[in-house]
């Protein structure tokens, strides 16, 4: 029997050497959009529980890779949304390395500021289009949605962030 | 500008704040805490939710000292 086959039958080992074989990989996406490595972790594990409790629904002739992101991008969204009035973007979040005067710190402050603010499917595709620069057929894949609304949401996230950093002070051209 | 032009710029604006992130290596094997993850949501749930012990309590202390009730009570169950 093949491995996923055992997986879906809910043979354990089978569950443990996926887990083993993807933990990295998982770990690596959720890592880029909640940008936290103990956050990260926790996702990591709490994508892998839903992956075992949904493991008679998964076909063992899919892509289990496709699979696993699409729940790691869900179970990353769902802590955006959680987390976002409690928490804003971790303080030691690496910066580009620039000339660091006070005003390039504030201007840096209220881009964070207005970026946490975003709701969270925005800042999801914002986050790993902007940022990240992954590709719009990869968010696409990712979050289960069109490439044309990924667009949609990016081009959204564009317009929130120059509204709300405008009110904050900081120049954007507007369009 | 068009909406090119004000993705670039966004983008600009964003790496200025927040750039790529670079640590994303996994640590540590995360196996064990997947196990008393499923281990833990396996257990099985034998708690009671406190209402339910207070409704017992006061059911309990209804038929020992008003002994009349329980025809009443058999009557309506």
């Amino acid at each position: 029997m093949e491995l996923l086959e055992r997986f879906a039958a809910g043979d354990l080992e089978a569950f443990e050497t996926l887990f083993r074989e993807h933990q990295r990989e998982v770990y690596a996406w959720i890592v880029r959009i909640v940008r936290d490595s103990g956050i990260a972790e926790d996702l990591t594990v709490e994508t892998f529980w839903r992956i075992y409790k949904n493991r008679s629904r998964f076909r063992p002739d899919g892509n289990f890779q496709a699979w696993t992101r699409r729940i790691a991008t869900n179970a990353a969204l769902d802590h955006l949304r959680h987390a976002r009035r409690e928490t804003s973007l971790p303080e030691n979040l690496p910066a580009a390395a620039v000339a660091d005067s006070a005003v390039l710190l504030q201007t840096r402050e209220h881009i964070r500021k207005a970026f946490s603010d975003l709701p969270a499917k925005y800042r999801l595709v914002a986050t790993l289009a902007l940022v990240e620069e992954e590709s719009y057929s990869d968010i696409a894949q990712a979050a289960g949605i069109s490439e044309s609304l990924v667009k949609v949401r990016v081009f959204r996230a564009v317009r929130l962030l120059r509204k709300k950093l405008n009110s904050l002070g900081v120049k954007v051209n507007s369009q | 500008m068009n909406n090119q032009e004000a993705k670039k710029e966004m983008e600009d604006l964003l790496k200025h704040a927040i750039a790529p992130a670079r640590e994303t290596e996994l640590r540590r094997d995360l196996w064990p805490q997947m196990l008393s993850k499923l281990e833990e949501q396996s257990a099985p749930v034998n708690k009671v939710p406190w209402f339910d012990w207070a409704l017992a309590a006061i059911l309990s202390a209804v038929l020992i000292f008003f002994p009349g009730s329980i025809p009443a009570l058999l009557y309506h169950l």
